[in-house]
């Protein structure tokens, strides 16, 4: 709406001169931003969102119809970034422009694969990733602060205006392009800007930068063949398409096994096409010897950590960009291997963000430095200590003579169950196990070594095994903000079992792994494995009937990943905010972005790090958040509950209320 | 008597063994084995001939049913066939009685009689006694119009034609009911032999186009049931849950897909992802229990379960010989039985960790592989049997037609 509103005000704001009125957001005011704007350094102002960006099923946005005509003469929203997004919308609008598109043609792509993606398939993109984003602040309280912002430097217009008009011009004529060019285009104007106006843009630039790369769910659909047979063109991985096909999955990416290995191999020693580490991870994703949410986004983040350790910045170019699409490209190799977990997702988006809000004037070597301590924060922080946060809640729900069932083999549950025995509790293990996979034998070996008596089986055998049942502990690939548990394919059958035979379920999962997409079935997003795994069956040659399969076209095998849990059937979820019901899972994704992000922004120091947002009220003064946290008092955790009210307009938090105990 | 305890003894080395399984070898089988024994049978001169051979027959049975209990298709088969040796005296006595005042001997006019007998007459009695037997239904409502009122005095001269009947009892009339029971048994097995074209018939009643289907494993009868589908050209498919750890289901996948039936192997573990994309579930089951719960093989119950979650039909197809007079108690763990646990694990694997290493002497570790799941009645949307298709509350009905009320425990009665 608001994209389709803008060229027509850029036309009125601009001059006679058809360059000039496509700049539209250089106008009287906005040069002033650019040198005065040290708050660009604050994440307030960082945020460059556009209005379109703001998610709007999340959280009903306050209609923001007139004022955004007012504001986009005034106050630019960065205007590179802004444009990515308006440009495939401006396409109607900008062919009559008769403006020289030469200047911007020829861009040496700097920026490789991932940013040749597909724009429409970004912008699909961009609802979820910017939420998650931590620079982030509704439409109305950004307004405030770039009309605060303005209104101060009303007066150094003169020493911006230059710059800004050169940036703009060079993203009016991205705007021209065709679709294809245009990404290319865009890194061209990024790439010009910086000497020119670098002071102005470094504030305003990440958060573009965040929005275009920032896509770690690749979602392409690859029953689009136009868009498969690009991706295939710039694949480092050589594979070919599966046989037989189920018609139901032909949206998700499913590869011949096998022929991808020996080629990744003999590819190994060339030196440039990979960083070593990151191609590692990448054949031991492909080969199954890494597997588990955990696991893998360790493996990949220390890869990435020691491909940082290895980079050498080329000449010209800016650290952060060239980094994130260097970190990009590993990206979509390891895509290629296997699809990435939401975890992974999740990770990557932060990394990216660390590279992009690297001030600019670290050295290379400080930068590498400041970005492995992050990611070592990272994977210590989100995955270790979690995991540690969650064992230790986890545990209390285990009393003796429990007979615990899990499913599958997670990681942390396996953590629960090691320190519960630890702790002397008296309990048995039931593992059930599927095919085709059997990670449960690799548990149970585990589990039994240890001491943990154990029970076996299969997960037909479920119903079989519940009554004796007395509490479920399973684990999770990633929850979403609907509350459903995105998981290891049979997690929903066991729930379901555990349900309607009345045994609690305890979902463990970190909290870095939630994501605020939503689903509804187990179809429209997935992970397909070989389908020969399901044709071999162990042990007894007699009992394989499908040597054969692909020869008959009748005939097909669907080895799912994963399914979704209906958020009815958990009875709790123990993650590291602590133990939630499920229904409290969006205000999580949005507590852990939107929120944090606005109390640092304030200053608003004195709260600990855990905190869960359970309501967020936005209105049209300000935004409302109940929260909860844990407060130490006389040695004694406390759980607190607070409401805080948050004005755009003084750009405060005011009125911090405790509540009633929770 | 003696002649045929070799074959009862082999027959129940095999049960035990597990050598013949399957609900469909095992009442086919039974039958066969029962014929036999009646036709051993030497009839004495003792006065009650049906009760002596009801015996000879409980006595087998007694050793079947004990040799493996899962099989419930030995117990209702051995059901049947005391059912069937009480039906044919109970007519043979009728037609005794009918030979006695009437002197109309032969069956075939029996019927035409019938409709013009007074309403007194022996035929009536015998058809009453026959209704007494079974519940009334509505093919007894549609055969026997003519119900007369007297039939209020006939429960009580039941008893006197029994009485009548021993005294009539000849030598003719003995080998008659021995002559007609083995028949009736004979007809028993024909009827087990093609349970499944009844069934099928029903197919293109309940499939319609581009229906997507889901089923569990391996069943003879489902798959009869979609091959006639297919035969009257509707064009669905079929998802097949591969039912490990025996993994029947890629047997049934294999058999499909012959026919051309467009097919999809999944995991049993993606019963649940895909069954919101599923019409209907169609499955086989090993026995139908009297309240209409359903002992099918293991994995069924969660299937039933996603099923009902998304309001998908649950339909079970399964002979009548799989239908048991038994209400189940505790099934899952009564009417079970747990496999070797290599079919899960490999004991070259794990062999270390089965030791009893802890102090209790119990294993660290237990493997459980069952056999069967209970699915309840309420899981349950339709049973299509070879008398067409029924809901579980209905089942005791059903049952009540197939067996008489008194032989639900099969036991040899002290001997009179």
């Amino acid at each position: 709406m608001d994209i389709r509103r803008a060229p027509p005000s850029r036309a009125a704001s601009g001059g006679v001169e058809p360059r000039f009125r496509q700049v539209g957001f250089v106008t009287a005011a906005e040069p002033a931003r650019g040198p005065v704007a040290p708050a660009a350094a604050s994440p307030t102002a960082s945020d460059g969102l556009s209005p379109v960006m703001i998610p709007p099923p999340l959280i009903p946005v306050p209609a923001p119809a007139p004022a955004s005509e007012s504001l986009m003469p005034s106050s630019p929203p960065p205007a590179s970034s802004y444009l990515l997004e308006v440009i495939s919308d401006l396409d109607d609008y900008a062919d009559d422009d008769d403006i020289d598109v030469s200047w911007a043609r020829p861009p040496p792509p700097a920026l490789p694969e991932p940013n040749k993606r597909d724009l429409t398939q970004t912008k699909n993109e961009h609802g979820p990733t910017s939420v998650a984003q931590k620079p982030k602040l509704s439409k109305a309280e950004r307004r405030a602060i770039q009309e605060s912002q303005r209104a101060a430097k009303a007066a150094a217009k003169e020493a911006g205006l230059k710059p800004t008009a050169m940036a703009s011009d060079a993203s009016t004529k991205i705007s021209k392009q065709p679709k294809t060019a245009k990404t290319s285009l865009k890194k061209d104007v990024n790439q010009v800007n910086p000497p020119v106006a670098s002071d102005k843009k470094t504030g305003e630039r990440p958060p573009d930068k965040d929005r275009k790369k920032d896509i770690p769910q690749s979602r392409m659909q690859f029953d689009d063949a136009h868009r498969v047979v690009k991706a295939k063109k710039r694949s480092v991985v050589s594979q070919s398409e599966a046989r037989n096909r189920v018609e139901l999955f032909r949206h998700l990416p499913q590869y011949a096994h096998g022929t991808q290995l020996p080629d990744l191999e003999s590819k190994f020693l060339q030196p440039d096409l990979m960083h070593p580490s990151v191609y590692k991870v990448g054949l031991q994703y492909l080969s199954g010897d890494i597997s588990g949410g955990n696991a893998r986004c360790i493996a990949m983040l220390l890869a990435f950590r020691e491909a940082i350790n290895d980079y050498s910045m080329p000449a010209e170019k800016i650290l952060n960009r060239d980094l994130t699409a260097k970190i990009s490209s590993y990206v979509s190799f390891l895509i290629e291997c296997r699809p990435l977990s939401i975890s992974m997702g999740n990770s990557i988006r932060f990394l990216k963000n660390r590279i992009t809000k690297l001030p600019l004037a670290l050295s290379e070597s400080e930068a590498k430095v400041s970005l492995q301590s992050d990611i070592d924060r990272f994977i210590n922080e989100k995955i270790i200590v979690a995991d540690k946060v969650i064992v230790s809640h986890a545990v209390t729900k285990i009393r003796d003579d429990d007979v615990l069932l899990t499913f599958g083999s997670a990681s942390v549950v396996e953590m629960i169950f090691d320190h519960a025995h630890e702790l002397g509790k008296k309990f048995r293990v039931v593992v059930v196990d599927s095919r085709p996979n059997h990670e449960g034998q690799r548990l149970l070996r585990r589990l039994v070594a240890k001491g943990i008596s154990c029970t076996y089986t299969h997960i037909n055998a479920v119903s079989y095994i519940m009554h004796e049942v007395t509490r479920v502990f399973l684990g999770a690939s990633s929850v979403l903000s609907n509350g459903t548990v995105y998981s290891r394919v049979g997690t929903a059958l066991v729930a379901m079992v555990a349900h309607a035979f009345g045994v609690p379920v305890l979902v463990c999962c970190e909290a870095y792994k939630f994501h605020e997409r939503v689903q509804l079935d187990s179809i429209c997003f997935n992970e397909l494995g070989d389908p020969d795994a399901i044709s071999r069956v162990p042990r007894d040659e007699s009992l394989s009937h499908l040597k054969n399969w692909a020869e008959n076209e009748n005939l097909h095998l669907l080895n799912l990943r994963y399914d979704i849990t209906p958020s009815d059937y958990v009875s709790m979820l123990i993650t590291d905010y602590g133990m939630l019901p499920p229904t409290s899972v969006p205000v999580i994704v949005i507590g852990s972005t939107d929120m944090d992000h606005l109390i640092i922004v304030v200053g608003f120091k004195f709260l600990p790090a855990r905190i869960a947002v359970l309501t967020v009220h936005r209105t049209g003064h300000g935004t409302r958040a109940h929260m909860c946290t844990y407060a130490k008092s006389k040695a004694v955790y406390q759980q607190l509950m607070f409401s805080v009210f948050y004005s755009p307009s003084e750009n405060s938090i005011f009125g911090i209320r405790r509540m009633a105990d929770w | 008597m003696p002649d045929v305890q070799p074959l009862v003894s082999d027959f129940v080395l095999k049960l035990k063994r597990r050598k013949v399984e399957g609900s469909h070898a095992v009442a086919r089988q039974t039958a066969e084995l029962l014929r036999s024994v009646v036709s051993q049978h030497r009839m004495g001169s003792s006065a009650n001939q049906a009760a002596a051979l009801a015996d000879a027959v409980r006595a087998v049975g007694e050793q079947l049913i004990a040799a493996n209990p899962i099989e419930l298709a030995v117990g209702n088969i051995v059901r049947r066939v005391l059912h069937i040796i009480k039906e044919e005296d109970i007519s043979s006595t009728a037609v005794g009685i009918e030979g006695l005042s009437v002197t109309v001997d032969s069956d075939g006019e029996y019927d035409s009689e019938h409709d013009d007998r007074p309403a007194l007459s022996a035929a009536v009695l015998a058809a009453h006694a026959r209704n007494a037997l079974r519940a009334p239904s509505l093919q007894t409502l549609l055969e026997d119009i003519p119900v007369s009122p007297a039939i209020s005095r006939t429960a009580s001269s039941t008893g006197d034609s029994d009485g009548k009947s021993k005294s009539a009892g000849d030598k003719s009339s003995t080998r008659k009911l021995k002559h007609d029971v083995i028949a009736a048994i004979g007809d028993l097995i024909d009827e087990i032999d093609s349970c499944y074209e009844p069934i099928s018939e029903q197919a293109v009643e309940l499939i319609h186009q581009n229906e997507v289907i889901l089923t569990l494993g391996r069943s003879r009868t489902v798959k009869e049931f979609l091959y006639a589908a297919k035969e009257k050209k509707r064009s669905f498919r079929v998802f097949v849950a591969e039912g490990a750890p025996r993994y029947q289901g890629h047997v049934l996948a294999k058999e499909l897909v012959e026919k051309g039936v467009q097919t999809t192997v999944i995991t049993d573990s993606a019963v649940f992802a895909m069954i919101s994309r599923v019409n209907m579930v169609i499955v086989g089951a090993h026995a139908i229990m009297a309240n209409g719960g359903v002992i099918a093989p293991v994995g069924m119950n969660m299937v039933a379960l996603a099923a009902q979650r998304h309001a998908v039909p649950f339909v079970v197809v399964a002979g009548s010989h799989k239908l048991c007079p038994l209400y189940p108690h505790n099934p899952e763990v009564l009417l079970n039985e747990l496999k070797s646990p290599s079919d899960l694990l490999d004991f070259g694997e794990f062999s270390d960790c089965m030791n009893f290493s802890t102090q209790d002497g119990s294993p660290l570790l237990n493997v459980v592989n069952p056999t069967f799941d209970y699915v309840p009645p309420k899981l349950v949307s339709l049973f299509i049997t070879d008398t067409g298709g029924h809901s579980p509350s209905y089942m005791y009905r059903l049952i009540a037609e197939y067996y008489s009320a008194d032989d639900l425990v099969v036991r040899r009665k002290a001997t009179s």
